[in-house]
């Protein structure tokens, strides 16, 4: 693959002129693109604030959370969660069509792809470096327990462990559990307890002395 | 492929390290090579299955050292130079020295947020009749094609139960190449970890794929 062959670069330090290298590529490749008209900058600018600014894990927040306030609203989500998803106000690329995914006592959820990083944007919003990294993606189905260790989760030893490879365009969303002490939470706050890691199943979700912290 | 993706089962790659306040991007060029990305895929005309088999179908060593916007990046580049809309001189030059191809549409910025709710769902409607059902034993097929597969290997040849019939959905095996999009049905197959790691597997392990009828065999 091209990039990192040219011998006409002026950078020396290795690390640094890896980077430098790609960086000046996106840039020239960039301007080739706007001078030929086959992309609009200020496309790029509404797309890159859409997931840096409005997509993200705050919104399967407030999805678990209303799962967790609303027992009408958990069952529709489990059954069918991308209209129940939807109805929150989350649609669209990488999250056509998702499954929800429910924690019990008896078993814990997590969600993976080995192939490649898909993962339920609309809710998530993009996903973070390890979740795309080789060590995830390589022990998440055969070693989940050591991956839940690296994150500092240790799972009673006979909960069952239900990893999710997301092979094809299904997307996962991981409903942890309601953590004690919350009676009568509003669905606000309860969201504060959802962590990005909860909903992917390498997490658990915040306490009330958490939160309190 | 068997390509340095398939990283399911693989040993060697050390411990996840989650980074804590983790921002989206982490430089101004990924932020860019993200957007391209997306953007370029209106005028490109390429599908998701070709994407993907554009950034996994490099040497391993390579793939296993690039970061993941690198090799979204060299992906870009390299589906744009095939189809002939920029070339590697002007890459180099950083400018257009050739004609534009025309291309049927852009993406505007007033467009963006109705494309990206649009997303591309892969449900399609059919005639066929699912071949199994759910609790059905079946066995992954042992295939090895060179081109784009989403079936990982750590499962081919091993038995899982069907858990759910998904629907019918657009086969990426098909449309990867171009053939287009030979939709198929698809199921999640659950197997138990002692199933695919053996004996020394931990025993209250599951795993499930999302599995397109043509992976799958009655078992």
């Amino acid at each position: 693959m091209s990039g990192h062959n040219h011998d006409d670069h002026h950078h020396h330090d290795h690390d640094h002129s890896e980077l430098s290298e790609t960086q000046l590529r996106v840039r020239a490749l960039e301007t080739v693109l706007t001078e030929k008209g086959y992309v609009d900058p200020a496309a790029l600018d509404v797309l890159i604030e859409t997931y840096e600014k409005k997509v993200g894990p705050r919104n399967g927040a407030l999805v678990v959370a209303r799962a967790w306030a609303d027992p009408a609203y958990r069952a529709r989500l489990l059954k069918d969660a991308t209209p129940a998803i939807a109805e929150v106000g989350y649609a669209g690329r990488q999250g056509e069509h998702i499954v929800a995914l429910e924690n019990t006592p008896k078993r814990h959820n997590i969600v993976v792809c080995t192939l490649c990083s898909c993962y339920p944007w609309p809710v998530l919003g993009l996903p973070p470096v390890w979740y795309k990294s080789a060590p995830y993606r390589s022990r998440a189905v055969a070693d989940p327990r050591s991956v839940l260790a690296d994150f500092g989760v240790t799972l009673p030893k006979d909960t069952e462990i239900r990893i999710w490879d997301s092979t094809a365009e299904i997307r996962y969303l991981v409903v942890p559990m309601r953590p004690a002490g919350t009676d009568g939470w509003s669905e606000e706050k309860l969201a504060d307890l959802v962590t990005r890691d909860s909903m992917i199943g390498t997490g658990l979700p915040k306490t009330p002395k958490d939160l309190a912290k | 492929m068997n390509g340095a993706q398939d990283l399911g089962g693989t040993h060697g790659h050390g411990p996840v390290k989650p980074e804590p306040n983790e921002p989206v991007f982490h430089a101004e060029w990924e932020k860019r090579a993200f957007a391209l990305t997306l953007a370029m895929g209106m005028p490109g005309g390429w599908n998701i299955d070709m994407g993907r088999f554009a950034r996994e179908n490099r040497p391993p060593a390579e793939y296993l050292s690039m970061s993941y916007y690198q090799i979204w990046f060299a992906a870009l580049e390299h589906m744009i130079k095939e189809r002939g809309l920029v070339s590697e001189d002007e890459i180099d030059a950083g400018h257009s020295l050739h004609t534009p191809k025309p291309v049927k549409r852009i993406l505007s910025p007033g467009d963006v947020a109705k494309t990206l709710h649009r997303g591309g769902p892969t449900e399609r409607d059919t005639n066929t009749a699912a071949i199994f059902k759910p609790g059905d034993k079946v066995r992954a097929k042992n295939i090895n094609p060179l081109t784009h597969t989403r079936l990982p290997r750590y499962v081919r040849g091993h038995v899982g139960t069907i858990e759910r019939v998904v629907g019918c959905h657009v086969f990426p095996d098909s449309n990867a190449t171009g053939a287009g999009e030979d939709p198929q049905w698809l199921y999640t197959v659950r197997f138990d970890g002692r199933e695919l790691w053996g004996a020394n597997g931990d025993p209250t392990v599951k795993v499930s794929i999302d599995a397109w009828e043509p992976y799958l065999e009655s078992a």
